[in-house]
């Protein structure tokens, strides 16, 4: 949010004439205020409902503030809510996709990133077909898929466990990392693996001593690709774990939508932020790499 | 881009044939044998294991004449037709807001793409909230005096696609006025020029000349989200469940019920399968203009 002004854009010339107040600018700033609060709404009710008891929320509403502000939802949520039996908050969720999604980040990249650089570099035969395959697989429902894999993580006995998912992760990254480091490292001057070559180094010697170190950016954007996705999944969660090993995503989609109990809004709304959490605060704090993280996702090269 | 040129032997690049060995274990093992796994064993009638009994297209025949299948697909293209028509719309209007040199552009283009970094399930849960008839918007204005005021789309079958589709915008739109914009960025800032000296009004400009220029950003987005679409599940999961009744039932999520809960597969095979039709349908004449027309290196 506190980036500097967007570098290279067209630097207008001249003077330009100015009206702070013209019709058009309020025309322009009053639709981007308003939708500006439109998109902000959600967040808002969900922090504001957080933060009430529930008899103030059966009062009726949701956008009211808070007359007095409550934190005993959040502790709620992340300590006593319940799923099924077990009544120990989101925390078990949390420390479940914590768990999940730290070796999944470090594998798929250190996977891909390599792929990637041979993918450009040093192309063999049949690897553009490979690397078609793969990217037609970023695009087929992964419902198509599903099942083969819980025979095979049956077979290789990872089924129902925290490392089952981190290779489904791993396997599912692949497409889209893959293609943004392959476009990165393709983008590398050539010169410079030539001159690297010349030098007598080798794939690994490249890999480690030039490419590697220049490409911290692209690292950066793939590792906020990678965590507010596996962090935000929901369906591979459901599919290949069990009730102990849930994700922070399906826990809490089992405790707000639970049909046992009283409904606690304020205590669903506080889990709800919780699980929110982790990638919004890495979107604000990333800012613009985020944007390239999705351009780079979007867009082919 | 390096190895065109350089003379092919088997043993030439072995660190990087090896390197590759992930690569290419999944794609042919995990993208290529799993689907191609998948659909040999939708023409079975596999129930709770699966058995190569081949059965022809029974499950299809029996597929298609689920009036809940029916259901998801009818709710499923109710849902992408609303959603593309909406997102492209706003989000390409927000993009051309956003690329008339305005202050704080930042700050407005965070706040546009701040749901995109949310999961489906906090924003249907979210939205679920909202749409409460009991706390939400609904009891709100009838709070103001407007009594009969009803607003109730998750509890009403024929309402409860639009209600997701809110909330799938709400998430969705940032992403696509971040590629627009990306988009207008790339466009000369001489046309703009040339079309202020000729004297054609601004809209004129974008419908006429803008619009066509973006053509191509226009393609790789609408394939991106039409290819999300046929995904949609955690949203409607955390939403409704699927209900009132069967009413915002999708594709995947008749898929899932198939395959881990009816203990059903052979029906679960068959409908991903279908899925996966729908997707080829919308990528294959894609990739075919894109990479098939012109080959470039």
């Amino acid at each position: 949010m506190a980036d500097p002004v967007a570098a290279g854009r067209a630097e207008p010339r001249g003077t330009r004439p100015r009206r702070a107040l013209s019709r058009r600018n309020v025309m322009l700033y009053g639709v981007l205020i308003v939708v500006a609060l439109y998109y902000l709404l959600p967040l808002y009710v969900m922090v504001v409902t957080s933060l009430k008891g529930m008899p103030e929320i059966r009062l009726g509403n949701i956008f009211s503030p808070p007359m007095e502000i409550t934190f005993e939802p959040w502790v709620k949520a992340w300590s006593e809510a319940c799923t099924g039996l077990n009544c120990d908050g989101l925390s078990r969720g949390f420390w479940n996709s914590v768990r999940i999604t730290v070796p999944s980040v470090v594998l798929s990249i250190a996977i891909a990133s390599v792929n990637g650089y041979a993918l450009a570099n040093w192309r063999f035969r049949g690897s553009e077909v490979f690397f078609a395959i793969l990217i037609f697989g970023a695009f087929i429902p992964y419902q198509v898929m599903l099942y083969p894999i819980v025979i095979m993580l049956r077979e290789i006995g990872l089924y129902g466990t925290l490392s089952g998912l981190v290779l489904v992760h791993t396997i599912f990254g692949m497409p889209i990392l893959t293609l943004l480091f392959r476009n990165y490292f393709a983008s590398v001057p050539e010169e410079l693996f030539k001159a690297a070559r010349v030098d007598g180094a080798g794939f690994w010697g490249i890999y480690f001593k030039i490419m590697l170190p220049m490409s911290l950016p692209i690292f950066v954007v793939a590792i906020i690709l990678q965590v507010t996705g596996i962090w935000n999944d929901f369906l591979f969660g459901v599919v290949y774990t069990k009730p102990d090993t849930y994700p922070m995503t399906v826990q809490l989609n089992n405790i707000v939508n639970s049909v046992q109990g009283v409904k606690e809004y304020n205590v669903n709304m506080a889990a709800t932020i919780i699980t929110g959490l982790v990638p919004l605060v890495i979107y604000f704090i990333s800012g613009k790499l985020f944007v390239r993280g999705i351009a780079a996702g979007a867009v082919k090269g | 881009m390096a190895s065109d040129t350089r003379p092919r032997r088997p043993f030439r690049n072995l660190s990087a044939k090896i390197a590759s060995i992930p690569m290419i274990v999944t794609a042919v093992c995990v993208f290529l044998g799993g689907t191609l796994w998948t659909v040999v064993y939708s023409f079975t009638n596999s129930k709770l294991l699966p058995r190569l009994n081949f059965v022809g297209l029974d499950q299809y025949d029996r597929l298609w004449s689920t009036p809940r299948w029916l259901v998801s697909i009818e709710n499923l293209a109710i849902y992408g037709v609303l959603s593309l028509i909406f997102s492209f719309v706003i989000g390409f209007l927000l993009a051309a807001l956003l690329d008339q040199k305005i202050r704080f552009e930042n700050t407005f283009r965070t706040i546009f793409l701040y749901p995109f970094a949310l999961s489906f399930i906090v924003t249907g849960l979210v939205w679920q909230w909202i749409l409460n008839p009991d706390f939400g918007v609904q009891n709100i204005v009838r709070s103001l005096g407007w009594e009969s005021f009803t607003f109730n789309p998750l509890y009403d079958a024929n309402l409860v696609m639009y209600g997701i589709v809110l909330a799938g915008l709400w998430q969705g739109t940032g992403l696509i006025m971040c590629l627009m914009l990306a988009g207008l960025r790339g466009i000369d800032e001489d046309i703009w020029k040339a079309a202020r000296v000729d004297g054609i009004p601004t809209w004129k400009t974008y419908l006429y000349v803008v619009i066509p220029m973006l053509r191509p950003v226009f393609v790789t987005t609408l394939v991106i989200v039409m290819a999300g679409i046929v995904k949609l599940y955690d949203l409607v999961v955390a939403m409704t469940s699927g209900g009132p009744g069967n009413a915002s039932e999708v594709p995947a999520k008749y898929v899932y019920e198939f395959m881990f809960r009816a203990q059903n597969l052979g029906q679960g095979f068959a409908a991903s399968t279908m899925m996966l039709l729908t997707v080829a349908i919308i990528i294959i004449p894609w990739a075919y203009l894109e990479f098939g027309g012109r080959r470039r290196g």
